[in-house]
């Protein structure tokens, strides 16, 4: 790891962004009116981390954020998962660098670049990943996984697609401009 | 809402007396091991043992009940999804069909599949008890030392440190913040249209993720006042020294861990054949 | 001559986000082992200042830069924070921020843990820390099992193990309960004395910090520093007054009895202060009083009845706690850090169900009502704006209440504009809250409230960091919608503000209702003044002292003659 590019700040962020990635995670799922399929906000908030914050920001967020909920939750880690949560993270922050939301600027083309990013990366981590996993560690049976990711992936698309670009766009809006405040 | 979360339990045993070094390796290899081996003897035996290691800590039952039904329920649904979605699935792996008992079309009861069902529920009730253990006899305080001890930069160590750190502030901020906004109007339960629910989702989280944006700037000056990031390494105020029952232990559950691998793999299947 | 520890010569700053600098061309010397105050109003500068003696600007916060600023004799821009942080020792305004370790004894080694100290030797420099600021029985402590002042104390150690020349600190006494913040002055100056090191001060609350003595006091107004004279001599001027920050009432008193105050009188050191010499003017002054108009009997609209809660299983946070507010009435909350006051307010408005008891509104019983329910009827202003704000631009903000409650377009403007201006942030309507200071961000949540004309509006802590000015608008905007029948209630830890304008005091210790009175009496029962971390004012001190017969009589000819005059000032002060 590299770590002397981790800076103060970016270890901060990962500390606190597992924290709210834990309470979001446990508590603040919308119930979406079918049983046991509630939309997740916490994957809104992991993608903005990740472009805020970068790559290594968001995986670690996802991965440290995750293992704890589950550990201090549910008594356990769902391995899997967790490891998608890190690779959603992780690649979400990948785009961190052509979207440069410290800009202040959120305008329809970076909308439509972050949206298509998060779509490949959650069908990757929903759709491949995390029930390969599930048939490797737990052999549980294919039909099953698959269709549990399918599911899973597509409400947090939708989660990320409305919550996520919303949380940007405000974001974006706290970036304010050099030399632009004066009173009036 | 009750905020049932698993936290440090403070007991005088030898579970506890372990430091938290010991407890994480341990932890790794029994959890890596119980996720590599189908084997049923073995998984049996990891099983009752982890049972021992639950009755060597001192923690009691009720004391972690909450978490254990919410598994038990959990394993419930989850093995009922399974024999829906695949009714034949351990017939596939053990390649023969006893039946028991037929329901209808391809929903019968085979030995098989009650065997591999039963297989799996094991697994999952080997790694439980690991982790629910680690975490109850282990304080917060020494978590991020034992990262850093066994080899995790001391940034990503503290990074865990400051989770553990800030998730009860973050849990408080966000039942204050939930009902601010509610007392403004904005609500997120069930008494909303689904899509006007998700929209005030956005407008409840942002608070929270603003001010935990503030939180971040606060304490990354704070940590850069006090010197935080100034040398390669750091010490580590809450940090325990190896005992020699340390070392026993890390000895002990490797051999588990080595053993496991070899009866698992020996015979080129990771699933144990009765039939 | 003695050494310069801190030195700006023609030093300006300017954050990247501002069009204009915030601080402007400041001349600034402090001295090794000298105490200096700084003071100002709200978004004056003053926490700008701190920041650029221990190193966040230019390093943590970006603008521009020019003159000179040296610490210890070394120019700042070539040093780097960690060279700065073994100078400079701060404990920020914001105590839940800064503590970072999960125990007392873990925060309090951060630094040592950071400089590879030796576990070994760190026990002993903890445990030594700890001993002076005496937290030495805590060090196993959790963060969450402590109440505000300790944290700021566990704060003070934790900067006191890197043996710092500078210790600088922004708001120490912000949201601590009147005894507590004497306390923590106590014990900032014992830790001056023992060491010899230099500190410096940001603080709203001058007469609490001159509590102990203060060597110099800098004001600082619109990022130019306008006074730096010895406490003795700037309460003889008009500055403070100008710039809008609240004197000690004593002498606020002896200035309002047309006493002439000089500075071998000794006017910043209560203790020292030649009170007799004003004792003529102070009997004359008294003699004039009108005797107070007995406030209006109303019907009860707000009832608890035997509420008992806890967050957590097994420990009880609110005991038992009964009582009645009529309709029409101001009333305080006051008591200890951690007594359970904003507990309290979060029961009646439904944020926390109680595990007993009822709560009635009207008559009509309310406990099984959602807050959103409650909300039409009940306003409450949190004791942390971030808790509360949502939206971007402080216009938004405002407005949303009303937005989501379908109020036309054009009347949202009308009452959201009204209200900024009451507020004093109409000229700010368009900025981000992300460019506010902590008071200003405060001013923002009382207006989103405000906003919604609620039949009850809760506050918890309203002036809390907001400066004198600020202060007297919003509590006379209070005053105003009181009259108009809205019931108003406060939690504070101001006693001076709770005599002025509330005529009923709710005290609370250890979760525990204690007193149920009017505010007069409860700051005359020593009992209640020493569970609940009260404190009685200086204008009764000033009584005693000067042997004025009826002290209490004193005080409230005070509060009346205060609020007269500034009322023909506040109404000035609207039209802004
Ligand atoms: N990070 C920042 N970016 C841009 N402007 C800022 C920043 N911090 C402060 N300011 C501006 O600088 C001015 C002075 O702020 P500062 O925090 O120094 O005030 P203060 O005197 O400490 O006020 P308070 O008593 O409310 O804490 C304010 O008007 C504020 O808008
Ligand atoms: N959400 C929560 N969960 C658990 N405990 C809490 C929570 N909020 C407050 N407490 C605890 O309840 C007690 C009362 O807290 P409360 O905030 O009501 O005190 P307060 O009187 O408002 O104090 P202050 O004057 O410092 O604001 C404290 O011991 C506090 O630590
Ligand atoms: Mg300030
Ligand atoms: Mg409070």
């Amino acid at each position: 790891m590299k770590e002397n590019n981790l800076s103060i700040k970016t270890i901060v962020a990962i500390g606190i962004g597992a924290a709210v990635f834990v309470i979001l995670g446990r508590f603040a799922s919308i119930p979406t009116g079918i049983p046991n399929s509630n939309i997740e906000t916490t994957y809104a908030f992991l993608a903005l981390m990740s472009i805020i914050f970068g790559p290594v920001a968001g995986g670690l967020i996802g991965l440290i954020g995750h293992a704890l909920k589950d550990l201090i939750f549910y008594g356990s880690i769902w391995w899997s998962w967790v490891v998608v949560s890190l690779l959603v993270g992780f690649l979400i922050g990948l785009a961190s660098k052509s979207i440069d939301i410290e800009s202040g600027e959120f305008g329809t083309k970076k909308i439509i670049t972050f949206n298509i990013v998060q779509v490949i990366v959650q069908a990757i981590g929903w759709f491949l990943v995390a029930p390969s996993l599930d048939i490797l560690i737990y052999a549980e049976p294919a039909n099953k996984v698959f269709l549990q990711g399918l599911v899973v992936g597509i409400s947090n698309m939708v989660t990320v697609a409305v919550i996520g670009t919303l949380l940007l766009l405000l974001y974006a809006k706290t970036r304010v401009q050099k030399g632009s405040l004066d009173k009036e | 809402m009750a905020a049932e979360m698993l936290s440090y339990i403070d007991r005088k045993s030898p579970v506890h007396q372990l430091t938290g070094v010991t407890k994480l390796i341990c932890f790794i290899l029994w959890s890596t091991a119980a996720m590599l081996t189908y084997d049923t003897r073995i998984l049996l035996f990891l099983f009752l043992i982890s049972i021992l290691i639950f009755i060597i800590s001192k923690i009691k039952l009720e004391e972690i009940l909450f978490v254990l039904l919410f598994i038990l329920v959990f394993l419930f649904i989850n093995n009922v999804a399974i024999y829906v979605f695949s009714p034949q699935e351990g017939v596939k792996i053990y390649g023969s069909s006893h039946v028991l008992f037929e329901i209808s079309g391809r929903y019968n009861v085979t030995l098989e599949q009650l065997f591999y069902q039963l297989n799996i529920t094991l697994k999952y009730f080997t790694v439980i008890p690991a982790a629910l253990l680690f975490i109850v006899t282990t304080h917060p305080s020494e978590f991020a030392a034992s990262l850093n001890r066994i080899g995790v930069s001391y940034r990503i160590s503290y990074a865990v440190s400051l989770a553990l750190r800030y998730i009860p502030d973050v849990q408080r901020d966000f039942r204050n913040i939930a009902r601010a906004q509610q007392a403004r109007g904005l609500d997120m339960s069930r008494k909303e249209k689904l899509p006007k629910r998700i929209k005030n989702a956005a407008s409840i989280l942002a608070p929270l993720i603003l001010s935990s944006l503030n939180k971040i700037d606060t304490i990354s000056n704070a940590m850069e006042l006090r010197g935080f990031g100034k040398n390669k390494k750091r010490t580590w105020y809450s940090a325990r020294p190896f005992q020699k029952s340390d070392y026993f232990a890390i000895a002990l559950f490797s051999i588990l861990f080595i053993v496991t691998l070899i009866i698992t793999f020996h015979d080129g299947s990771r699933f144990y054949n009765p039939f | 001559m003695r050494k310069r520890v801190i030195e700006f010569h023609n030093f300006s700053f300017k954050y990247h986000s501002q069009k204009n600098p915030t601080l402007k061309n400041i001349h600034l010397n402090i001295y090794e082992g000298e105490k200096v105050l700084i003071v100002g109003p709200s978004g004056s500068g003053k926490s700008t200042i701190g920041h650029c003696i221990n190193g966040l600007i230019p390093f943590s916060y970006k603008g521009e830069m020019t003159g000179s600023l040296k610490v210890m004799g070394q120019e700042t821009k070539e040093l780097n924070i960690f060279a700065l942080s073994k100078m400079v020792g701060t404990v920020l305004q914001d105590p839940d921020g800064q503590f970072i370790g999960l125990t007392v004894g873990e925060d309090i080694a951060f630094a040592l843990e950071n400089d590879c100290t030796p576990q070994k030797e760190m026990f002993g420099i903890v445990k030594d820390a700890s001993k002076m600021v005496e937290m030495d029985d805590y060090l196993p402590a959790s963060v969450h099992h402590l109440s505000g002042g300790q944290k700021q104390r566990v704060s003070l150690a934790g900067v006191m193990v890197d043996k710092v020349d500078i210790l600088l600190f922004d708001e120490p006494l912000a949201n601590l309960d009147p005894a507590t913040g004497k306390y923590a002055m106590a014990l900032i100056d014992k830790i001056q004395k023992e060491t010899n090191t230099t500190v410096v001060i940001i603080e709203h609350r001058l007469e609490d910090v001159l509590y102990r003595h203060v060597d110099r006091i800098i004001v600082v107004n619109d990022g130019s520093i306008v006074a730096d004279m010895s406490p003795d001599q700037l309460l003889t001027t008009n500055i403070l007054e100008e710039t809008n920050i609240r004197e000690p009432l004593y002498i606020k008193a002896v200035k309002y009895a047309g006493c002439e105050l000089t500075e071998d009188m000794h006017p910043a050191d209560f203790n020292q202060f030649k009170a007799d010499l004003c004792r003529k003017n102070l009997l004359e002054w008294f003699e004039d009083s009108n005797p107070k108009t007995p406030s209006k009997e109303g019907k009860t609209i707000l009832e608890l009845k035997n509420i008992s809660f806890s967050y957590s299983p097994g420990h009880e946070t609110i005991k038992d706690v009964s009582f009645s507010i009529n309709k029409g009435e101001m009333v305080s909350i006051v008591g200890k850090n951690g007594a359970g006051k904003s507990t309290i307010t979060k029961l009646i408005c439904g944020f926390e169900k109680p595990s007993s008891g009822s709560i009635l509104f009207n008559g009509k019983d309310i406990t099984n009502e959602t807050i959103k329910e409650r909300s039409l009827k009940i306003g409450m202003v949190m004791q942390n704006p971030n808790h509360m704000i949502s939206k971007h631009m402080i216009f938004d903000e405002v407005a949303l209440g009303l937005k989501v409650r379908g109020v036309a377009e054009a009347e949202i403007k009308e009452r959201v504009d009204n209200t900024l201006k009451i507020c004093g942030l109409y000229p700010f309507r368009n900025w981000p809250i992300s460019a506010l200071s902590f008071g200003q961000k405060k001013r923002v949540t009382i207006a989103s409230i405000l906003v919604l004309e609620p039949d009850i509006i809760i506050l918890d802590e309203p002036t809390a960091g907001q400066d004198f000015r600020h202060y007297t608008d919003i509590m006379e905007f209070l005053v105003q919608l009181n009259r108009q029948g809205v019931t108003i209630m406060m939690i504070t830890h101001d006693m001076h503000l709770m005599l002025e304008y509330t005529e009923r005091a709710i005290v609370f210790a250890e979760g525990r209702k204690i007193a149920d009175d009017l505010a007069v009496n409860v700051l005359s029962d020593i009992d209640i003044i020493e569970q609940a971390n009260l404190k009685e004012t200086s204008l009764y001190n000033l009584a005693l002292k000067t042997g004025i017969p009826e002290p209490r009589k004193f005080v409230e000819r005070f509060i009346e003659y205060d609020r007269e005059v500034r009322q023909v000032g506040s109404r000035d002060a609207i039209l802004y």
